[in-house]
């Protein structure tokens, strides 16, 4: 019986990340609408940020916008993820949705999506001062797992300094 | 002509028609998929279909890499495939896959004490059983 309940009451497409407390893996990405400029783990130095992997063809992105805009507002830096996108679709998709995103790494081939461990869009990673993944969210970002799961480490992480 | 068109019309020439024509559907798909991923030896194809089947399709979790349509499972299929190529062993493969997905990615998880329950949970809860069924019978017996 306490087998059946907690099976019936987990998630099973929420699977564990094997990432986490490990650093960001090593990828250097094009930024979206800029030429000749790249992404690197060594711009997520020094911040407590979001990394959000979304794409202009995922229906339910569109669902975490209002969230992401929001917390960019209050000054938490969102980094964005282009999975696997073209470029086009992406910037008109930003214009219509708007941008939380300080800056996009455009993830053609979803190789930095593979070594982050994502199996679908949308995820969100919470990174830490030194590069650090701290959690993952998968799914739509809502208000109530921000508050729950995001925000009491953010607060640790920001103490610790 | 006339016996031909005899032959034409009849039943039995439809259906082995028919099915002439349906084997082009049935049976080019394994052709067609290996074809996809050429490999120069026979070793390495058949270590791609074994580690293909071993290994869970994340999208669509009750399928394996060599069957789903996920887009995901089609970029895991590329990379192994790669690696493969670049005669990495079956272990480097497996670990490369599990540090990014974790244990989750294989069918057949390894036996470590996480999943210790896993492995030996359904024989350790048969034991158990049987001694409770030992014990009834024990005790009936002496009522």
């Amino acid at each position: 019986m306490v087998f059946l309940g907690r099976g019936l009451t987990l998630d099973p497409r929420e699977l564990p990340s094997v990432r986490i407390d490990k650093p960001l893996p090593s990828f250097k990405l094009p930024i979206l609408g800029e030429k000749n400029q790249f992404i690197t783990p060594l711009h997520f130095q020094g911040k407590i940020s979001l990394l959000n992997v979304w794409a202009s063809w995922c229906a339910s992105c569109v669902d975490e916008q209002a969230l992401l805009l929001q917390l960019s507002k209050q000054g938490l830096p969102v980094i964005g993820l282009s999975y696997k996108d073209k470029t086009d679709d992406a910037i008109k998709w930003l214009k219509q949705w708007g941008n939380p995103y300080q800056f996009i790494a455009e993830d053609k081939e979803g190789k930095a999506a593979i070594d982050l461990g994502v199996y679908g869009t949308p995820e969100t990673f919470l990174i830490d001062q030194k590069g650090i993944i701290r959690f993952r969210h998968v799914g739509v970002l809502d208000e109530e797992s921000f508050v729950k799961d995001f925000l009491p480490r953010i607060k640790k992480l920001a103490r610790q300094g | 002509m006339k016996g031909f068109a005899r032959l034409k019309n009849s039943l039995l020439f439809r259906h082995v028609f028919f099915l002439f024509f349906l084997s082009f559907f049935l049976f080019n798909i394994p052709i067609f998929a290996n074809s996809f991923y050429p490999f120069e030896t026979k070793k390495q194809a058949a270590q791609f279909d074994y580690l293909l089947k071993d290994l869970r399709c994340l999208v669509c979790q009750n399928q394996n890499l060599a069957d789903s349509g996920a887009g995901l499972a089609e970029d895991l299929r590329k990379q192994v495939y790669e690696m493969v190529k670049a005669s990495k062993s079956d272990e480097e493969i497996i670990r490369y896959l599990t540090d990014r997905y974790g244990d989750f990615i294989l069918f057949k998880p390894p036996v470590k004490p996480l999943t210790f329950i896993l492995w030996f949970g359904p024989a350790f809860f048969l034991l158990i059983g049987f001694i409770i069924f030992w014990r009834t019978c024990k005790e009936r017996s002496h009522a």
